[in-house]
C-alpha cells in the first residue's frame, strides 16, 4: 500500500494541478515583480507585465534567474520580505569565493519541512522510524533540511552529521537506526568500514536510504543496496530552490524523482537557446518556487540535465518525474556532495605566490570515495632543493583550498610543461569516476 | 667558500633519472656527486657539476625546473669516525642540517662532504674556527 505525506496534492489530476499552480504563479510573479527591484528590472527589460502570465506556458515570457543574479545581489538582494521575518539562512559555495545565499520565513521552514516529510514518506518511512541523518549540519540545506522534515514526520531524528564514521556505525546498531540519509559515497564508505570492524548489515535495522546531494550512477545503487542491504531511493533538491525535498524517488517507481509541482514548477530547456522543450526531450532543468515567501526564484537555471518523464507512476502519485540528472551544462564537480568549480581552486592557485596559472583537476573514486587532486607545475619560483618547503608550499594550498570548498584535496606537483596545454578552452578537470 | 650546488625537480615517473644523466653527458658535463631526496609524489635531484652554468641552461632548456643553491663542502680523511667528528662539531656549534651527503674522491683519502645549513654563514664561521678544510667548487672538480 502506498503511503502518502499528503494524498490530495500527490494525486491531483493535472488539470486541477495546473490550476493550482497558475494561481501561486500569478501570486507569486506579482509580488516579486513589485517587492524586488532586479527582477521588476529583469521584466521591464523583456517588456513582460504580471499580468501576462495568463497560463502556465506564459512562464515562458519571463526571463531566467541565473546563480550569477544572486551574487551580484549578494547577500539580501532578491529577498522579498524584510529580515525580521527571515528566521534563517543558508549558503552554497560561490564559484570566485563569494557565496550564494538564500533565506527562509517561518512559513518556508514549514513548508520545507512538509515537503522533506513528503519524500520521506515516499521513501516508505513513518513516524515508527529512527531516521540516521548523516547529511552535513550547517550553512548546507542537507543536514538542518532533512532534520526538520524528520522531525515533522514524527520520527526521531539521529542528527549525526558527517564524518567519525566508526562511531555513527556504532550508533547506527544501537540505537537500531532504520533509514539512512547521506550522501550515496558516504553510504559506500559506511558499508566498506562496516566490512572492516565485521560488521555485517544484516545484523542492522536499516531498511531504506535516501540519497542525494551528488550525481550517482545506478550501478552505484545496486552496490549501495547489496552492501548495505537495503533499498536505496534518490532524493532531489537545491539550496536556490529550497534544499533538498524538490523532487523525490518512490518505492514503487523505476525511474525518476517525483517533482513536489504545487510548490516548484519545472520546465526542460535548450541550454544553448532558452527555448522550452517538448515533455520527454533532454535539456537543462529549471525552477520556479510557486509558495516560497523569502526567497522565492522565477525560472531559475540549475545547469542539471535531465528529462521529464508524465507517464503515470505505480505509486499512483501524479506529480511529473524527473530523471536521474545525467550530466551539467558548466564544469561544475560534486565531490563528496560538495560543489567545486574549477575557477575556485584557479582563485587560490592564482593568490599563492609563484604558482603558475597551469594545473590540473583529477578526479577519481577511489574504493567508494571520491578524491581530487590538483596538479600544479613547479615553476622556477616556487621549486625549492628542500623537501620541506616544497611540502609546506602543498600544505599551503591544500589548506586554501579546504578552507574555501570545505574539500580536502592532494596537491601533487608535477614538472613544468606536462599539464596538457590546449588550443581553445583549457582542459581543466579530468573525471574518471564512471557514473 | 660556498660551492653551487643543482638542484632538480623530479617528478616520481621512471626514466627521469636517466633522462637528465643523458642530458648532462651530451653536453661534456662531468657529475662529482649526487643525492636524491624523495618524497611519494615527487622528488629533488641536487647535483655537485663541473659546469654549474652550463648544466643549469642545458636542463632547462630541456623542460627541467632547476634552482641554484649554495652548500658548503668539508674535506675530511676517509677513516672510521671522520663523519662522527663533523657531526660531534656541529652539534656543539648548534647548527642545523637541512640536509648533507657525501662523497670519496679519486685517491680515496679524503671523503667530501656536501652540507647545507639553514644557516650558512654562521657554519662556515664554526668550521673554520674548529679546524675543518672547506673546499670551493673549483677545488671539487680538481679532485
Amino acid at each position: 500500500m502506498t503511503l502518502y505525506w499528503e494524498e490530495e496534492m500527490e494525486t491531483l489530476p493535472r488539470v486541477g494541478l495546473e490550476s493550482i499552480q497558475l494561481k501561486r504563479l500569478q501570486h507569486l510573479v506579482a509580488r516579486v515583480c513589485k517587492t524586488v527591484a532586479p527582477y521588476r528590472e529583469k521584466m521591464d527589460a523583456a517588456g513582460v507585465k504580471p499580468e501576462d502570465i495568463q497560463s502556465i506556458a506564459d512562464l515562458a515570457k519571463l526571463p531566467f534567474t541565473v546563480k550569477e543574479d544572486l551574487r551580484e545581489n549578494y547577500p539580501f538582494g532578491l529577498f522579498t520580505v524584510p529580515m525580521d521575518q527571515v528566521v534563517r539562512v543558508h549558503a552554497s559555495s560561490g564559484t570566485t569565493g563569494k557565496p550564494t545565499v538564500v533565506g527562509y520565513t517561518k512559513k518556508d521552514i514549514r513548508t520545507w519541512s512538509g515537503l522533506m516529510a513528503r519524500a520521506l514518506t515516499c521513501a516508505g518511512a513513518t513516524s515508527a522510524d529512527m531516521v540516521h541523518n548523516a547529511y552535513g549540519y550547517g550553512l548546507f540545506t542537507g543536514g538542518l533540511g532533512a532534520h526538520y522534515g524528520i522531525e515533522r514526520l514524527g520520527a526521531t531524528v539521529i542528527p549525526v552529521s558527517g564524518g567519525n564514521t566508526k562511531r555513527q556505525i556504532t550508533i547506527m546498531k544501537d540505537v537500531k537506526s532504520s533509514v539512512l540519509l547521506a550522501t550515496p559515497s558516504y553510504a559506500l564508505n559506511l558499508a566498506e568500514t562496516m566490512e572492516t570492524q565485521g560488521v555485517d548489515p544484516k545484523d542492522l535495522s536499516l531498511r531504506v536510504g535516501v540519497f542525494g546531494a551528488e550525481p550517482w550512477s545506478e550501478n552505484m545503487r545496486n552496490e549501495v543496496e547489496r552492501k548495505l542491504n537495503i533499498k536505496a531511493v534518490d532524493i532531489y533538491g537545491l539550496s536556490e530552490v529550497i534544499g533538498p525535498g524538490v523532487a523525490m524517488q518512490c518505492l514503487e517507481g523505476e525511474k525518476g524523482m517525483h517533482i513536489f509541482e504545487d510548490h516548484f514548477l519545472p520546465e526542460i530547456i535548450d541550454p544553448d537557446t532558452g527555448e522550452v522543450l517538448p515533455p520527454g526531450e533532454k535539456g537543462e532543468l529549471v525552477f520556479t518556487t510557486l509558495t516560497k515567501e523569502a526567497f522565492p526564484i522565477i525560472r531559475y537555471r540549475t545547469k542539471d540535465i535531465s528529462r521529464l518523464l508524465y507517464d503515470d507512476c505505480a505509486c499512483g502519485r501524479t506529480l511529473v518525474r524527473m530523471e536521474k540528472v545525467t550530466g551539467r551544462t558548466d564544469d561544475m564537480l560534486i565531490i563528496r556532495g560538495v560543489n567545486v568549480f574549477p575557477s575556485q581552486i584557479e582563485h587560490v592557485l592564482m593568490g599563492t605566490e609563484g604558482v603558475e596559472p597551469h594545473y590540473q583537476i583529477v578526479v577519481n573514486r577511489e574504493g567508494n570515495m571520491d578524491t581530487m587532486a590538483v596538479e600544479v607545475e613547479v615553476s622556477e619560483d616556487i621549486f625549492s632543493d628542500e623537501i620541506k618547503k616544497l611540502e609546506n608550499l602543498t600544505k599551503r594550498i591544500q589548506m586554501d583550498i579546504k578552507d574555501m570548498l570545505g574539500v580536502t584535496c592532494r596537491v601533487k606537483l608535477v614538472e613544468p610543461k606536462t599539464i596538457q596545454r590546449s588550443e581553445g578552452k583549457a582542459q581543466r578537470v579530468i573525471d574518471n569516476r564512471q557514473l | 667558500m660556498r660551492v653551487e650546488q643543482i638542484a632538480v625537480f623530479l617528478e616520481n615517473k621512471s626514466g627521469r633519472l636517466a633522462e637528465i644523466t643523458a642530458t648532462l653527458a651530451a653536453e661534456n658535463i662531468n657529475i662529482r656527486a649526487l643525492s636524491v631526496a624523495d618524497t611519494a609524489d615527487f622528488g629533488i635531484l641536487r647535483l655537485i657539476v663541473d659546469d654549474v652554468e652550463k648544466a643549469k641552461s642545458t636542463l632547462k632548456n630541456n623542460g627541467f625546473t632547476v634552482g641554484i643553491t649554495n652548500v658548503i663542502a668539508v674535506e675530511v680523511a676517509d677513516k672510521t669516525g671522520g663523519l662522527a667528528r663533523v657531526l660531534k662539531t656541529i652539534e656543539e656549534e648548534k647548527l642545523n642540517v637541512e640536509y648533507m651527503y657525501a662523497f670519496v674522491n679519486k685517491t680515496g683519502e679524503n671523503a667530501v662532504l656536501i652540507f647545507r645549513f639553514d644557516d650558512m654563514d654562521k657554519a662556515i664561521e664554526a668550521l673554520q674556527r674548529t679546524g675543518y678544510t672547506i673546499l670551493s667548487g673549483k677545488e671539487i672538480c680538481a679532485l
